[in-house]
């Protein structure tokens, strides 16, 4: 239901909708092509530059979720209890993404290593040899 | 009978709504819930691939091609999609606008505007994947979007090192080669014979020329790997040669916008039995405001919502 709403002004929210997720869509686009050196200037070194850019990206992007779910999904006029039962669990999601972005992380650190232990020449004098970092969550099984 | 039990009205009888929604319209948010859990199942997992590989295909140079011959335009195009989406669910939330007050008419017009933006948003998808899998060779287990890990210089055509040099983060395609059938094997070895010794370091790779880049190193796939001399940093001399991006990249675009499209493939075709329901004059006889008509509207909704995330995490992250 359009709530309260006239006729006429509940069409002219939809089109204001649609200026605004079309506007927001373009800002993204706009900071992501300059995040990526396409609008003439480099931001390549400033790695602060680019955090800002990706959490305004992450964060556009979830306007326009918020914006979609709210007015065109018209969640603002539903009963509170519906809202949360059916937004609340998304938080969940929270956690997946921190766990498996840390887990990921910690693959790539694994990759290296076993890349680095690739490269080592066994014959080599054992004072040329890298001494290599463990993970403290490795537990070594002790033999004898 | 049935005003009998809303009379009496508890709780446990039946006949009333909870959170005063109609048993479709919640259904339709608990599916939607659930969807909203699997795509968020795939995404979180391309985005560990990700932080696991060292490198990953930069997106503006991966998708930098539009239909009609237009090149070097990064994201263009998937913002016509993302627009064409967008546009579509405006349309929906006024066919269920008119739905509301009843007209028919409106609602069919507006339903027949939102299906068009549903089958133009499937349009240029597939184009998109006909370009990836069949101009650029890209398939679920092949990656040829590489990025250099260090600053270099290719090797000309006499196998010492030429004019073009790159920087480390510059990405690459690898192209299939286009074989030159006239030339036989020994003047192919010839070709070769100014190169220097030949040393692939455990790649497989066979001498081949191509028509554009001249005597290449091609693998059994047929795709040429270029090879440069590495100019900075620890292996600094070291002559090498490109290779596949990581191989994750094609499984999880394909898959994950290739579910999103199935989506919106299948959201058309439940538009259109719902505006052909709707033109036969069907919801005029339930008088419930055109309720299936806001239902598929949530569903719809809810395509444009997971492509607000596929957008973020393939295109613009």
């Amino acid at each position: 239901m359009a709530g309260h709403k006239t006729y006429e002004e509940s069409i002219r929210d939809v089109y204001k909708g649609l200026v605004l997720l079309a506007v927001v869509t373009l800002i993204e686009v706009g900071i992501s092509l300059l995040g990526k050196g396409h609008l003439g200037v480099d931001v390549s070194d400033y790695s602060w530059i680019l955090a800002i850019i990706a959490i305004g990206l992450i964060v556009l992007s979830l306007y326009k979720a918020y914006f979609i779910i709210y007015e065109f999904m018209h969640m603002r006029y539903e009963v509170k209890g519906l809202a949360m039962s059916v937004l609340l669990p998304t938080l969940l999601l929270v956690w997946a993404v921190i766990a498996f972005f840390q887990e990921g992380d910690s693959w790539k650190k694994r990759r290296e290593d076993v890349k680095k232990r690739e490269t080592v020449d066994p014959n080599a004098p054992a004072s040329n040899q890298e001494s290599f970092r463990i993970p403290e969550d490795t537990y070594l099984l002790k033999l004898g | 009978m049935a005003e009998h039990v809303i009379e009496q009205g508890g709780a446990w009888d039946g006949a009333k709504e909870p959170f005063k929604a109609s048993y479709g319209k919640l259904m339709m948010w608990y599916f939607l819930l659930s969807d909203a859990f699997t795509f968020a199942g795939f995404l979180i997992a391309y985005g560990a691939l990700r932080f696991s590989s060292a490198t990953w295909p930069v997106p503006d140079f991966v998708f930098s091609t539009a239909p009609f011959g237009i090149h070097d335009a990064p994201l263009i195009f998937v913002t016509i999609m993302s627009f064409l989406l967008i546009i579509s669910s405006v349309t929906m939330v006024r066919a269920v606008q008119e739905g509301h007050r009843e007209n028919k008419r409106g609602v069919v017009f507006w339903m027949l505007l939102t299906v068009l933006g549903g089958a133009g948003f499937l349009g240029c998808q597939a184009w998109e994947w006909t370009n990836l899998i069949g101009t650029e060779h890209m398939t679920v287990t092949r990656n040829p979007f590489g990025t250099h890990t260090e600053d270099g210089v290719y090797l000309a055509h006499d196998g010492k090192p030429g004019e073009e040099a790159f920087e480390a983060g510059e990405s690459y395609l690898l192209h299939k080669a286009d074989l030159d059938p006239s030339l036989s094997d020994a003047q192919v070895m010839e070709g070769f014979a100014s190169h220097g010794e030949d040393d692939h370091a455990g790649h497989s790779v066979v001498n081949a020329y191509d028509k554009d880049y001249g005597f290449m190193y091609v693998d059994e796939e047929g795709f040429i790997k270029r090879k440069f001399v590495v100019q900075e940093g620890d292996s600094a001399g070291a002559v090498k040669m490109e290779a596949f991006g990581p191989k994750a990249f094609g499984g999880l675009f394909f898959f994950i916008t290739g579910f999103h499209g199935f989506h919106v493939l299948s959201g058309v075709v439940f538009l259109l039995i719902i505006l052909i329901n709707a033109a036969s004059g069907l919801y005029v006889k339930r008088k419930n405001g055109y309720e299936m008509v806001e239902k598929i509207g949530l569903y719809w909704h809810f395509v444009d919502l997971v492509w607000v995330f596929v957008f973020l995490v393939f295109y613009l992250l």
